[in-house]
């Protein structure tokens, strides 16, 4: 276009422009704060999902929050969260001190997801014809963590409550006898979690008699430390495999000295 | 009273379908129901046909994420449905938050507000940013953004399954659309609606206009939520071609002269009536 010949088009371009550039404006706040929002609210950690949910970030992009598994579960153990509940708003939860997971062999729940935020195949087996058939004892809702300040049967007080409350009895939870040495003569009958088999259904928290529970669900990322493959189980076969992976060459954070620790010795500053 | 029933005719029978629909999921959740379970984000009727929002699936597509083959189903059943016949019926017909924002609308009218109101500072194509935003934000988070802000869900959800907080969303909704903006978040910002007004753009049932009918009232677009898709009035005989009619039938239960009428598009008068 021509510049000064039309001189009505050039406000016309001016005021679009300026209009696109108000509607970016307002488009790029309005996104900003959107994202800074949900960043905060996708945050939270400290949630048990319904067996079979997939890694947390995946399964908070694919969860339409749609309830399904919620409405089939025939405990009403799971609970859709809702403005205020402290969890992401719309995606199931379990609380396990009031309703925990009763570990259905047909696991409703899982089976009903819509989306594959649940996911069966990882809470099935293949059976003997190679057909995945869904198996429970693989749900990895959490893990019984246990507070041996408070539990009562670290104190000496015989009590078994949450080993009898637990369906994967002296797998998951198994009572060690430990000698009390507080009196001499007695034994204590200690609560010990076992990871490889605990699925975190909550029944060991809803039956703790302890005013709060002293032993509780944590989701597994929070509960369970990682090992470095720099300590190796020496004798154990199958541990030593992850010295494979061991690097060769060490990174540390902070620069080694280049100087000679007697450097500093004979430097003559004590 | 049966003359009154028959002026409202769409009215009443929109109300029946939101309602409907709704106590149709309370019960899907209380009561076992098998007719409809889940919500508007992802449900099945009669525990077999899938249902999904096929703007959340594009969401959750932005946030580089896959859903399930049944998702995908759902969601193209949603779109066959309203893109190809019912056109934006979901926010007239469906939307539970309509019922909310049509009695600030009402309220607006009776008292006066309306008057006041002066130009929206708003544009109706706020709505088409949104979907932009949405999707931008859901490629940023990696989660589908409106589903985790939307007064649709928080509303539909909360009256299934408890409303917690939601309550304050759609208390804002209200407000806004009583004291700020008329038609303030259906008519200009919620991008639902904005995908459902782009994916209509071609659906076959139409609000059909007829002009030797018309006595040149006005009254359809005084009543119309959303009047820019009225331009024909008085002037063409054609049916509504913008995707952001709701097909909520206000302007056929005003009209007099019986120059509105449902029907099929008809494509063949179907040019822009600012030509003719």
């Amino acid at each position: 276009m021509e510049s000064g010949a039309d001189g009505e088009k050039m406000p016309e371009r001016r005021k679009f422009l300026l209009s696109m550039a108000k509607s970016l404006g307002a488009a790029t706040v309005g996104g900003l704060t959107w994202t800074g929002y949900l960043e905060g609210k996708k945050a939270y950690s400290s949630i048990l999902r319904p067996p079979g949910a997939v890694a947390e970030e995946d399964f908070l992009a694919r969860c339409t929050k749609c309830g399904i598994c919620v409405e089939a579960c025939p405990y009403q153990a799971l609970i859709l969260a809702s403005p205020g509940d402290e969890r992401p708003v719309g995606t199931p939860y379990f609380q396990m001190r009031e309703n925990p997971c009763r570990m259905c062999r047909d696991i409703p729940c899982t089976a009903a997801c819509p989306t594959g935020a649940l996911d069966r195949t990882l809470v099935s087996d293949p059976d003997g014809q190679g057909v995945m058939r869904l198996n429970i004892n693989k749900t990895q809702i959490g893990l019984a963590v246990i507070d041996r300040e408070t539990c009562i049967a670290y104190w000496g007080i015989q009590c078994d409550v949450c080993y009898r409350a637990c369906p994967v009895l002296d797998k998951a939870l198994t009572v060690e006898y430990v000698r009390n040495e507080r009196t001499g003569r007695h034994a204590m009958l200690a609560p010990v979690i076992h990871s490889s088999h605990c699925t975190g259904c909550g029944m060991c928290e809803r039956a703790c008699v302890t005013k709060k529970a002293a032993v509780f669900i944590l989701p597994r990322a929070m509960a369970m430390g990682e090992s470095s493959n720099r300590y190796i189980k020496g004798w154990d076969r199958a541990d030593e495999e992850r010295m494979n992976e061991a690097p060769e060459e060490t990174e540390t954070a902070t620069p080694r000295s280049e100087k000679s620790p007697m450097d500093y010795l004979n430097k003559g500053g004590l | 009273m049966i003359a009154e029933l028959r002026k409202n005719r769409y009215l009443v029978l929109r109300r029946i379908s939101q309602v409907g629909i709704m106590l149709l999921f309370i019960a899907g959740n209380l009561l076992g129901w098998k007719v409809l379970t889940g919500n508007l984000s992802s449900s099945r009727v009669m525990n077999l046909v899938p249902l999904t929002d096929p703007f959340a699936v594009l969401q959750v597509f932005a946030s580089r994420h896959l859903v399930s083959a049944e998702a995908l189903a759902g969601a193209a059943l949603v779109l066959l449905f309203f893109g190809v016949l019912a056109g934006r019926a979901f926010c007239s017909w469906v939307c539970p938050l309509n019922l909310v924002t049509d009695l600030a609308g009402w309220l607006r009218k009776k008292t006066g507000l309306e008057q006041d109101g002066g130009q929206p500072g708003i544009s109706r194509n706020a709505r088409y940013w949104a979907i932009g935003v949405s999707f931008l934000v859901s490629l940023v988070t990696g989660i589908a953004a409106f589903e985790w802000i939307s007064p649709i869900s928080m509303l539909h959800r909360g009256l299934i399954f408890g409303m917690g907080m939601g309550w304050a969303l759609v208390l804002a909704v209200f407000l806004f659309d009583l004291l700020l903006v008329k038609q303030g978040f259906c008519g200009h910002l919620c991008p639902l609606g904005g995908f459902y007004s782009l994916a209509t753009r071609f659906s076959l049932v139409r609000v059909n206009h007829c002009k030797e009918k018309c006595t040149l009232c006005m009254k359809c677009l005084e009543i119309c939520p959303e009047r820019q898709v009225l331009p024909m009035v008085g002037s063409l005989s054609s049916s509504v071609s913008s995707g952001e009619c709701t097909n909520c039938g206000r302007c056929i239960e005003v009209c007099m002269s019986d120059a509105m009428k449902f029907g099929i598009r008809s494509y063949s008068r179907d040019q822009d009536p600012k030509i003719a």
